[in-house]
């Protein structure tokens, strides 16, 4: 396959004695939208913090434009400049403002001139709706604008590839729209995009192809349609049966 | 009680010379002592080895020694290695010595309390090590240690007191001399106290004055 952005081959994970990810072989095409699925503590985050090396791998590699992914190398700083990550605890900088949050590492890291980052957070935030909170600080966002302010933050860097760790599972549901909205507008305008999410409607819409994940492994990868409607494994089946079970009892309700 | 107040205003200018040295030795001691705090704390974060195991001995060294035997130590003892110093460089270096730990571990409680998905998002956007100390971790940090500094700041001026030890005129020194040679007691204790309440009280006023501000600008996420 032809314009392969991010390749995974063989990535094994170990903490101590646990393999939490037991052999991942995966690519996503540039421009592609990529779900994973999976119950809780499959090693969906943990998948996700190892292409960006947050998490050194055990084994197995990873490429993201043909450049090896390597906690421990120097170039990693470099790499990650390529990969925007956003996490569900948000983690803006809380004693920054909100302008101040998103043009910190592309000023100081990429060293680009201050008033070209703030002309593209300006274009970013408005977009959002949050430019008038442009000099409010975190504490005063509530959590989807909190969240909406990461993803700009991660944008401003003009990454590659967008890895969504769960970014609405802190969120009260109200708030859970407007996060996506954003998202979805992004794999519009063609972002590479690698999504762990809980949200299954949205990962339904979202998505080019779901992985599902299970004890490490990839169990099924297909596009959403037939893993929705016609999942190949007891696994999966099992997994989304959890979810219908809950529409079962709001429809009793 | 009596008090000479003639007796007072004839050695108030005594009392001045001794007050500028003790918030000399006292500034400078505790600019330095800030020094080695941020240094140390910063080693003992990253958990450096070797130089972070050194630096455990000395952090229960200085805690765990007196001030005057620590002054006593480079003032009686460092010149019998040929390192000769005035009792005021003693005096400085002594307090830092001491003041360092305390400092560090204000410190090092502040920059621990960062949480270590702040240090990730950093990562994340690329940011390097130093960077994300200085814009990340260190100003969240500072909100966390300040009090814990301020009280380290009070907490060694008043340990100044203890210079007198090595002969030099400090307030404390001033006093005893004054009261050895005209038995001036209740004066000469007097004068002392309100000097050092001159000293203290707006430091005091002033660092629960930063503790207020930073406890209202709380950064809570």
């Amino acid at each position: 396959m032809e314009n392969i952005q991010l390749q995974v081959s063989g990535l094994i994970k170990r903490f101590g004695t646990e393999t939490v990810l037991n052999g991942i072989d995966l690519s996503v095409r540039k421009g592609e939208v990529v779900v994973v699925l999976g119950p809780s503590g499959c090693g969906k985050s943990t998948l996700l913090r190892c292409m960006n090396g947050l998490e050194p791998k055990s084994a197995g590699t990873i490429l993201l434009d043909g450049e090896e992914v390597t906690s421990d190398s120097k170039k990693i700083a470099q790499l990650r400049q390529k990969i925007g990550m956003v996490f569900q605890s948000y983690d803006l900088f809380p004693h920054k403002n909100i302008m101040d949050n998103i043009t910190l590492a592309p000023v100081k890291v990429q060293k680009r001139s201050k008033k070209e980052v703030e002309q593209d957070a300006e274009r970013l935030l408005k977009r959002v709706g949050l430019w008038e909170k442009r000099k409010a600080y975190p504490r005063e966002l509530s959590g989807g604008q909190k969240q909406r302010v990461a993803i700009i933050r991660a944008l401003c860097m003009n990454p590659e590839v967008m890895l969504f760790d769960e970014v609405t599972a802190a969120l009260d549901p109200e708030m859970v729209r407007e996060v996506l909205d954003v998202i979805l507008e992004l794999a519009e305008s063609g972002m590479t995009m690698v999504i762990v999410t809980h949200e299954m409607q949205f990962a339904r819409a979202i998505a080019d192809r779901i992985i599902f994940l299970d004890n490490g492994k990839i169990v099924e990868n297909s596009p959403p349609e037939l893993f929705f409607t016609n999942p190949q494994t007891q696994r999966a089946k099992d997994f989304l049966q959890t979810f219908a079970y809950e529409k079962r009892r709001t429809a009793i309700n | 009680m009596n008090l000479n107040f003639d007796f007072m205003q004839k050695y108030l200018p005594w009392y001045l010379e001794a007050a500028v040295l003790t918030v000399k030795i006292a500034f400078f001691g505790i600019l330095l002592s800030l020094l080695v705090g941020v240094v140390c704390s910063v080693v003992q974060y990253y958990r450096i080895p070797v130089i972070r195991r050194i630096i455990s001995v000395y952090i229960e060294i200085s805690r765990n020694t007196p001030l005057l035997v620590q002054l006593f130590f480079l003032y009686f003892g460092l010149p019998k290695i040929g390192i000769v110093w005035s009792a005021e460089v003693c005096a400085i270096v002594g307090l830092a010595f001491l003041g360092g730990s305390y400092m560090s571990e204000s410190i090092r409680s502040g920059l621990e309390s960062v949480e270590k998905s702040q240090i990730e998002s950093a990562a994340s956007l690329g940011m390097s090590k130093l960077l994300t100390m200085k814009e990340v971790i260190f100003p969240q940090a500072l909100a966390v240690s300040v009090p814990g500094v301020c009280a380290n700041v009070i907490f060694l001026i008043t340990e100044t007191s203890v210079v007198s030890g090595i002969a030099l005129a400090d307030l404390m020194y001033v006093t005893k001399d004054l009261i050895g040679l005209y038995y001036v007691t209740d004066e000469a204790l007097i004068m002392l106290v309100v000097f050092y309440l001159i000293i203290l009280l707006p430091i005091s006023i002033i660092a629960s004055f930063i503790e207020r501000r930073l406890r209202y600008a709380g950064f809570g996420n």
